[in-house]
């Protein structure tokens, strides 16, 4: 049986599941296809068994704060979480975003497609506080197992010392007190 | 139920309880039969000479042989990621040197090449070319340094000190080129820092000519040395497509027979010239993961000697004013100049509010950088998918029913480095 040709995944994805692709966005010849989050699995699985697409690798999940950004019809909600897809048959990447809120901050795991998504993940709850449901062992990875907070997220201090100079000093002292010596 | 020594003195016992865990924490992670004590829990720590950095193992073992791995991470996390956020696009480059600390050339070329694909600048044939042959002295450092320590782990002590021997001629000619021997930030976000200096490429030839047959001699040390094939053979097996779903790449994943290779597959900084093979492995074992990576000694060599003999004329860095800073004769000729320099000194430049995803091929496998800008002068997220993360995910399921030396040889094979997992 020959090869089937590569097609294109946006239009294989909107026939298949049309109503699971919200957007799609082109920059810099990549392909971002912007899908609903409660759907993720059915995509992904879409994605990486159909002839002629064959996803079959994930290169990598990240996420993204838009805080302190006010929301637009872009981008609806504070955080993005992108899965970069790569197919080796056809040498070529593709990108699903899924836009999450901040008060509900859950997307559906995708460990049941590609089980090396299981660090990514934990990683992304490390750091983000997006929470993978159905993930079978969400603990914090990078951070210590009783830390509390997410660092990446933007409204989340570097955490070097501030210098202090008068128009701060009584902020500083507040948490340092033998800084005011 | 507790896992404890139970000592006579009862304030001893009152002291040891403070710290001590439980293991119902590691319920569902660990098998049943851990629990009821069947089967003992070792921590081999994050200090321990053979996890090649800081790496803490969790070892259910069922008295020799492993039944459940459980890597823990986080020993080595600087907050490389986070701390790009407060930084410009070109100081930023010096922090991403600091990751897979063995080949630094990699990870600044990961983060160059996204910034470059998110503004849209152009790279300069020359800067294209000097890049290659960094990225593959890199390369044969890197794996210099695996071979030494992987056979250090091993036993075969002898091969350690010939690799780093051999290392020391290739990180002369980093300090030539950048300054500093490791983490030069050689790589900037157009090019290249500065041009090669003149005794650069005599000593390029001169290592070229030596090393072949230094590489042999490793070869001729553990290829058919039947301690290392015992060893070796057999052992750490994962199966291609199991591979490719755990998320391996690079020589860990060529073991096992994917013939997969970013530079050919998806071509990067004029790499497509280049005429080399891509070795593959067929039984996806300890050994063949390390032959692999002998016979890409040999391919990066050849890749050098091809880029060596043509090093086209040109500048070595993009001469687009906006993002790359005019050199310094410049300063005292022209008013241009010195606003360029003002604004990329004072403020640095800017990159629009979009996301860009990009990856390069390491030593270790793929690195991807995904880089989203805010329109200012500042990322606004920068995540970068190291393979040592991936590959120590995978060492459950390498290393489950195992013993702990052969743990050891696959923690070797899989090469990884903990400031590339960490981050």
């Amino acid at each position: 049986m020959p090869i089937a040709n590569a097609i294109d995944p946006v239009e294989s994805l909107k026939a298949a599941l049309p109503d699971a692709v919200k957007g799609v966005k082109i920059f810099r010849d990549e392909t971002t296809i912007i899908v609903d989050a409660a759907q993720i699995e059915k995509v992904m699985h879409h994605l990486r068994d159909t002839k002629g697409l064959l996803y079959n690798f994930l290169s990598d999940i990240s996420a993204v704060d838009y805080y302190p950004d006010a929301s637009t019809p872009d981008r609806p909600e504070r955080f993005g979480v992108s899965y970069h897809l790569y197919s080796l048959l056809y040498s070529r990447r593709l990108r699903v975003k899924v836009f999450v809120p901040e008060d509900d901050a859950h997307v559906p795991t995708v460990t049941t497609v590609w089980p090396g998504a299981n660090w990514l993940e934990r990683e992304i709850w490390d750091m983000m506080g997006i929470y993978f449901d159905g993930h079978p062992d969400m603990r914090r990875l990078l951070m210590a197992q009783d830390w509390d907070g997410h660092p990446h997220r933007r409204d989340y201090p570097l955490g070097y010392e501030t210098i202090m100079f008068s128009f701060n000093a009584d902020e500083i002292a507040k948490f340092k007190p033998a800084a005011t010596n | 139920m507790t896992l404890t020594v139970r000592p006579n003195d009862k304030e001893k016992e009152n002291e040891l309880a403070s710290w001590e865990g439980s293991v119902e924490e590691l319920r569902g992670l660990v098998s049943d039969r851990a629990m009821t004590g069947e089967t003992m829990l070792l921590n081999m720590g994050p200090h321990h000479p053979s996890t090649h950095g800081v790496l803490r193992l969790l070892l259910e073992l069922d008295g020799e042989e492993i039944v459940t791995c459980l890597p823990d991470i986080g020993y080595l996390h600087t907050g490389i990621e986070k701390n790009i956020e407060s930084k410009t696009y070109e100081k930023a480059v010096t922090l991403t040197d600091r990751m897979d600390y063995l080949s630094p050339m990699s990870n600044n070329m990961a983060f160059c090449l996204a910034v470059e694909k998110l503004t849209g600048l152009d790279v300069p044939a020359r800067a294209q070319t000097i890049r290659v042959i960094c990225l593959e002295l890199s390369r044969i450092a890197s794996h210099l340094v695996w071979l030494g320590t992987h056979a250090l782990d091993m036993g075969a002590m002898s091969v350690f000190l010939y690799c780093f021997r051999e290392r020391e001629m290739i990180l002369d000619m980093f300090e030539m080129l950048s300054g500093q021997r490791l983490m030069g930030s050689y790589f900037r976000p157009g090019g290249v820092w500065r041009d090669l200096p003149a005794e650069f490429l005599p000593t390029l030839q001169k290592f070229v000519d030596i090393f072949p047959s230094r590489v042999n001699d490793y070869e001729t040390l553990l290829k058919n040395n039947p301690l290392w094939r015992d060893r070796t053979e057999g052992i750490g097996v994962v199966e291609p497509d199991e591979a490719l779903a755990l998320g391996m790449t690079g020589p860990s994943l060529r073991g096992s027979g994917v013939n997969w290779d970013i530079r050919k597959a998806t071509p990067y900084s004029g790499y497509e010239q280049y005429e080399f093979n891509v070795p593959l492995g067929e039984h996806g074992d300890v050994y063949d993961r390390f032959y692999v990576r002998i016979q890409e000694f040999h391919e990066s060599l050849k890749i050098i000697k091809q880029a060596m003999k043509n090093i086209p004329g040109g500048p070595f860095r993009s001469e687009n004013r906006k993002f790359v800073p005019p050199p310094r004769a410049e300063l005292g000729r022209s008013m241009e100049a010195v606003i360029h320099h003002f604004k990329l000194w004072t403020e640095g430049f800017s990159a629009p509010d979009e996301e860009v995803f990009v990856a390069v091929e390491s030593p270790r496998g793929e690195i991807g950088c995904y880089l989203h800008g805010t329109g200012g002068t500042k990322p606004r997220r920068v995540h970068f998918k190291t393979p040592s993360f991936m590959h120590i995910s995978a060492l459950n399921k390498l290393s489950a029913g195992h013993m702990i030396a052969d743990l050891v040889g696959i923690i070797g094979s899989i090469d990884i480095v903990l400031g590339d997992s960490d981050r």
